[in-house]
């Protein structure tokens, strides 16, 4: 890439300086961590079980957000109807609601003075300082990054090849599971990267919501401040981090991969 | 024999009022011509059950596909009505069998072998067959789209533009072939078309569709 002008030099530069603010942070954590200190800190007891924990409570919170947030968003993205405009709005909401909110407002609608609090403790089910609760918390924060990137990829669907599969005997259900969700992968891994990094590294909600016990609802980042509040903690915080940023990368690289998400610019034939 | 394919139907679109009535024995051919925007397409899309007019009948024999009047609208996959698409809306994600294969109403296992020797006979050989919809030619997409249509076992036929898409050279070709194809088969067929030429060879007889209306039934 060579620039030509004026404007295209200057965006060359703004580039590279994005770049460099957002890898700056992440290369200082490897440049601190030597690779032994990374696997003792993979050793402790503690660490491996706050890394599991993350790993179990993330996927699942992936598992029930793909199983409701693909026809949502379906639903979302080919139909045109009053009041979509504020079903989308409502979706982003807690896009922009700082996590300590969004997990005070969790406990005020399933804690155990909630709302729904007595209902629930009625089914003999607890969220508060439970791995349910983390799981909750995980889907209310990430959700949204999925079911956006999934309206917009089942929005930008031609129409039809949807409409051929009705004519050659597909209900509504084989059409959505055989014709737009192939269509729209990339568009839905792409989503499902973001959530699940997003969900990688949820604090508020979670610790406002479920606490940070360890074995039970102390995630990664949980245990990586726990860590850090400890007066010589600092390095064995820095360690975590580092395993916690190869974790995140190496999944949403393989679901982008899964994907077909044009990572190398592919495209994968069923 | 599937038979007669009947339709009456009025349907408001952006800039005209839609009102058709057609009857289209089995085994015949019946050529809808038309400027663009006339309302062809929507005619089809009527009868495969993509567009649900206000009021009107489409039946196929004894069996009503929709009556307004009883309330009755069967959705598309019940009617075995096979529409050829003007782009042909193939599946862009499966290979060219795999779309030939999902029309089929045969168990899983016998589905690949049976679109291959399906394709095969609309001259998609075996290599063609595993490609891409968007690495095949003009040709040869017309003719999986076909091959995917047929395979459903449709009651009644639909073309919309079947051979708009093709340059010229194929489409002399393509049209042959179209000819004797849709001459072999036993039930109602409609072909969409702007093109006189390709209604006179194509079809059996010509209606022709003036803003919403059949102006001259032949």
């Amino acid at each position: 890439m060579r620039p030509r002008s004026p404007f295209a030099l200057f965006s060359l530069l703004a580039l590279a300086l994005a770049l460099a603010f957002l890898v700056l942070p992440i290369v200082a954590i490897f440049a601190d961590v030597s690779p032994a200190r990374l696997i003792e800190a993979l050793g402790t007891e503690s660490a491996r079980e706050a890394l599991w924990l993350s790993l179990r409570t993330t996927a699942m919170a992936m598992a029930i957000v793909i199983a409701v947030g693909t026809p949502a968003a379906y639903l979302v993205g080919r139909r045109r109807f009053r009041g979509r405009a504020l079903v989308i709005t409502a979706i982003e909401l807690p896009l922009v609601v700082p996590p300590a909110v969004a997990g005070i407002g969790l406990l005020a609608a399933l804690g155990p003075r909630g709302i729904f609090g007595g209902a629930l403790e009625g089914t003999g089910t607890e969220l508060v300082f439970e791995t349910a609760g983390v799981v909750v918390a995980l889907i209310f924060v990430s959700a949204p990054f999925y079911l956006r990137q999934a309206i917009a990829a089942f929005g930008a669907l031609d129409g039809r090849p949807l409409e051929a599969a009705r004519t050659l005997g597909a209900g509504p259900f084989r059409a959505f599971a055989t014709v737009a969700v192939p269509s729209a992968r990339p568009g839905l891994a792409s989503g499902l990267a973001l959530a699940w990094g997003h969900a990688l590294g949820e604090f508020g909600a979670t610790l406002l919501f479920a606490g940070s016990l360890p074995g039970a609802t102390q995630t990664a980042p949980l245990a990586i401040f726990a860590e850090f509040s400890r007066p010589d903690g600092f390095v064995a915080a820095l360690a975590l981090s580092a395993v916690l940023i190869v974790v995140a990368a190496a999944l949403l690289l393989s679901v982008k991969l899964l994907g077909g998400d044009g990572l190398g610019g592919t495209r994968r034939a069923r | 024999m599937s038979g007669c394919l009947e339709l009456e139907a009025t349907l408001p679109l952006r800039e005209l009022t839609l009102e058709v009535s057609l009857e289209i024995a089995s085994g015949e051919r019946l050529a809808l011509l038309g400027r663009s925007g006339a309302g062809k397409t929507s005619v089809l899309r009527i009868v495969a059950g993509l567009l649900s007019p206000p009021s009107g009948r489409v039946s196929l024999g004894e069996e009503t596909w929709l009556d307004t009047a009883a309330g009755l609208d069967l959705p598309p996959e019940r009617r075995r009505c096979g529409l050829l698409f003007q782009d042909y809306a193939l599946f862009p994600c499966m290979k060219a069998w795999r779309n030939v294969a999902y029309a089929l109403p045969a168990p899983a296992g016998e589905r690949r072998w049976r679109a291959l020797e399906l394709l095969e006979r609309f001259g998609i050989g075996r290599r063609r067959a595993d490609a891409l919809p968007a690495d095949l030619s003009g040709g040869e997409r017309q003719r999986v789209a076909l091959a995917r249509t047929l395979a459903a076992e449709p009651r009644a036929l639909l073309l919309d533009e079947p051979l708009s898409a093709l340059d010229p050279a194929t489409r002399a070709r393509a049209r042959r072939e179209l000819d004797v194809l849709l001459g072999a088969l036993e039930i109602p067929v409609a072909i969409v078309t702007h093109s006189p030429e390709e209604a006179e060879q194509l079809a059996d007889r010509t209606a022709l569709i003036e803003r919403g209306r059949i102006a001259v039934p032949s």
